[in-house]
């Protein structure tokens, strides 16, 4: 435990980048409380997370962020309580609920979309009339090799 | 006298605009009516290059009587930025847009000489409707010229963020590429009441994609390095709503630049390719329109009307809504040909379609989707880059996977297993830089790694691609080089955009993952560590430049004890505006870069003043941008193949 520690401390120092006046003394506790910044938007800022701006606003909720981390809270518990005190607008990745559920499945349905679309026109191919594939192919190769 | 000069002039442009648009699809088949109609996209176009003109005059003269100017001009500022002010603000941004516009339908009137009439004529019509549109807003609604009663004697100036070279060149890169998918809009709408898609169509409408998407493609990589250095804390993509309205349209534009060449080489997919052909021009005005209207909140936002808004998307509104109304009730008739197996390059390059289509999809729902749950329930969500990191890497990283086996696949019925056999060895490779990467780096990052060979895997995957074509190590070296040599600029171009698609892999992947920040508040002759490097603090001195003041930082960069680097970053201060920006100082390692910010001042240990410094290293940044910028030089070369240049000369067969 204590050479898990020890790395992440080290990564710490290197990646340590917000103001050294807000830090948590606790490197393990601070290295959590930055993985939720980008996370949490800077709500009076022109979309940009807490990790990003310079806004006083921002200031504060980095504040409340490292007080939340360093009570022994989880990001999950964080996140609750910025939600309940600011509303679901303060998470840049929106939860998975039943009213982002469009969001979150969205991109998947549009491949599935493309793909069945996709299948279908390759299965109609197959029935169609005109040269066979073979002499297409064929015909084909002898193009391409002309053009080459 | 000047600005009402321009004012005439671009309300002539306007009205030569309309008779272009009538006479254009009235003189189909009538050769004198569009001859008119070319006439009349030219006039229409100098007119509007005049109106330009004037608005450029009236900002280097720092006319105030124009509100424009005296909304963002003032005497103070450099040259430089005050002609770029004639396209920093709304209305003159606008302006660019319709000159753009009207001077890729004279382009379509000048290169497209030898079209089949009736396409050319309702091209350059269309061309002329899109151009009534935008005037017609531009002139009535937002009109640059326009003069105040009472002009003042100082402007106020433009954002100072903005007063910046690459922000300079950003613009106009960027609306040549937006606008220039207009042309193929256009294309696809004649081609469409012609009741006409074809091989040759497909090879008239490529060398359009291919000019628009490379601008494109320079103005994004423009405005991200701009981001990187100007925004202060080296982040060059945020997944911001601008950034999305630019980026939607160059990923259709992406998708457009395969589906044509199926078109053109095998006359398949002629229906989808007039879809997307219609779509990018779509994007290309939602981009104006989300940009514009200030429905979304971003960090970008600096023209923001929503009165105008509701007139874009009513612009927006009546092109799309025509074209694709077109499209749904002529598309069907129109003849498909081109028949291909499940593996052929065919198959792969649909594939790639629907992932560049899913992945625009998928922008599009989170850039609207606070809009939309908004409407649905009245709450107010936010959606970030960790969604589309979620959502939108993914998609990218098949589509990268599947990419190499494209060009090694043959058209009609190809042969994957053979493809892969060309291409075990670039997989091995990559699969071994993963490891290496994983091995060597730290921290380990398991990934990040796979992040970086899938990078490699690009690259690797395209030299074997040219390996194949040039039959290197098999057959004598003479020979290989006579195939080398003898490659169609259109491969080249392929070749280099898609390596160039490998570089922005790597480099993003590595300067995401390892990239290192450090901050402390310094005194004179204090040192903070990054990475490798030792950062000092030597002096900080206050100076004045032409409209700011500012406070500059010296700081030596060493490595190991030796310098490395003299940085001077500042932080300004522009008295017209109020505001405070930093300009960072970059120290470039390689591919790698130093990126030094100078904050605020405060007080140090025994009351001596300190500033606070933040220091990143960023590794292996700058193929970020070199990749992109490879990818449109790669654009640039397919479009000087003789092909296409020929092919502007050719009557349909």
């Amino acid at each position: 435990m204590r050479r898990l520690l020890v790395v992440i401390a080290a990564a710490l120092c290197m990646a340590a980048a917000a103001d050294p006046a807000e830090r948590l003394p606790d490197p393990a506790q601070e290295a959590r409380a930055r993985e939720i910044f980008p996370q949490v938007r800077c709500l009076v800022c022109q979309n940009e997370s807490i990790n990003d701006s310079d806004a006083d606003l921002a200031r504060d909720l980095r504040r409340v962020v490292r007080d939340q981390v360093a009570a022994g809270r989880d990001e999950a518990q964080v996140k609750a309580f910025l939600t309940e005190r600011y509303g679901e607008y303060v998470l840049l990745k929106p939860a998975f609920t039943l009213g982002n559920a469009a969001l979150w499945l969205g991109p998947f349905l549009a491949v599935i979309a493309g793909l069945a679309l996709l299948a279908s026109r390759v299965r109609r191919r197959d029935l169609s009339e005109g040269l066979s594939l073979d002499e297409e192919t064929r015909l084909a190769r002898l193009l391409e090799d002309r053009e080459r | 006298m000047t600005a009402e000069l321009g004012a005439f002039a671009l309300t002539l442009g306007l009205a030569l605009s309309l008779m272009q648009a009538v006479l254009g699809l009235a003189g189909a088949h009538r050769p004198a009516l569009a001859g008119a109609a070319t006439g009349a996209s030219l006039g229409g176009f100098l007119c509007i290059a005049a109106a330009f003109a004037a608005l450029l005059v009236a900002f280097v003269t720092s006319d105030f009587s124009v509100s424009n100017v005296a909304a963002n001009s003032n005497t103070a500022k450099p040259m430089l930025y005050k002609v770029a002010g004639a396209w920093g603000s709304h209305e003159g941004s606008m302006l660019l847009w319709c000159m753009a516009l009207s001077g890729y339908g004279a382009a379509v009137a000048v290169f497209g000489r030898d079209l089949p009439l009736a396409l050319r004529s309702r091209t350059i019509g269309v061309q002329g409707a899109l151009g009534v549109l935008f005037l017609a807003y531009t002139v009535f609604a937002s009109n640059p010229l326009a003069r105040l009663v009472e002009p003042p004697i100082e402007g106020r100036s433009l954002n100072p963020l903005l007063q910046d070279p690459a922000l300079v060149l950003h613009p106009p890169f960027l609306y040549l590429g937006y606008v220039g998918f207009s042309v193929v809009f256009s294309f696809a709408i004649a081609a469409l009441i012609g009741g006409r898609i074809d091989a040759a169509w497909a090879r008239w409408v490529r060398p359009w994609t291919l000019a628009a998407w490379s601008m494109l493609t320079v103005g994004i990589t423009l405005g991200s390095y701009w981001a990187y250095y100007e925004l202060g804390w080296g982040g060059w993509w945020f997944w911001d709503p601008v950034e999305n309205a630019s980026f939607m349209p160059w990923l259709i534009g992406t998708a457009l630049l395969h589906s044509a060449v199926v078109t053109e080489k095998r006359g398949a997919l002629s229906g989808w390719t007039l879809f997307l052909a219609l779509a990018a021009f779509t994007f290309s005005m939602l981009g104006a329109f989300l940009v514009r209207s200030g429905v979304l909140t971003s960090v970008h936002a600096f023209a923001v009307d929503p009165e105008r808004g509701a007139l874009l998307l009513g612009i927006l509104g009546i092109a799309s809504g025509a074209g694709f109304a077109l499209f749904a009730w002529r598309a069907p008739a129109l003849q498909s040909g081109g028949l291909f197996a499940p593996a052929s390059r065919e198959s792969l390059i649909v594939l790639n379609n629907i992932i560049l289509t899913a992945a625009t999809a998928t922008v599009l729902l989170g850039t609207l989707y606070p809009l939309i749950r908004e409407a649905m329930d009245g709450n107010a969500v936010s959606v970030g880059p960790p969604y589309f990191n979620l959502t939108f890497t993914p998609l990218m990283a098949v589509a990268f996977l599947i990419l190499p086996f494209g060009p090694l696949t043959a058209w009609k019925r190809g042969d994957l297993w053979a493809a892969g056999q060309r291409l075990w060895l670039a997989a091995a490779a990559a699969i071994i830089f993963g490891l290496a990467t994983y091995a060597i780096v730290s921290p380990r990052k398991a990934l990040a790694a796979a992040g970086v060979a899938l990078g490699f895997w690009l690259i690797f995957g395209v030299l074997a691609e040219v390996a194949e074509r040039t039959r290197a190590f098999r057959a004598p070296a003479a020979e290989t080089w006579r195939r080398l040599v003898g490659l169609p600029r259109g491969a080249w171009g392929m070749t280099l955009a898609h390596l160039g698609l490998g570089l922005f892999t790597l480099g993003a992947v590595f300067e995401t993952a390892w990239k290192l920040e450090t901050a402390e508040a310094l005194s004179l002759g204090g040192r903070i560590e990054v990475g490798a490097y030792t950062l000092t603090l030597d002096s900080v001195r206050t100076g004045e430049g032409a409209n700011y003041i500012a406070e500059r930082g010296h700081v030596t960069v060493t490595r190991g004890g030796r310098v490395v680097c003299e940085a001077t970053p500042e932080r300004r201060f522009y008295p017209t505006g109020e505001k405070t920006t930093s300009e960072v100082a970059l120290c470039n390692r390689g591919l790698d870069q130093v990126y030094i910010v100078l904050g605020e001042r405060r007080a140090g240990e025994g009351g001596r003043p300190a500033w606070l410094l933040r220091a990143y290293f960023n590794p292996w940044v700058q193929l970020i941008f070199l990749g992109p910028l490879l990818m449109a030089v790669g654009g640039l070369v397919s479009l000087s193949d003789r092909r296409l240049r020929l092919a502007a000369g050719k009557k349909a067969a």
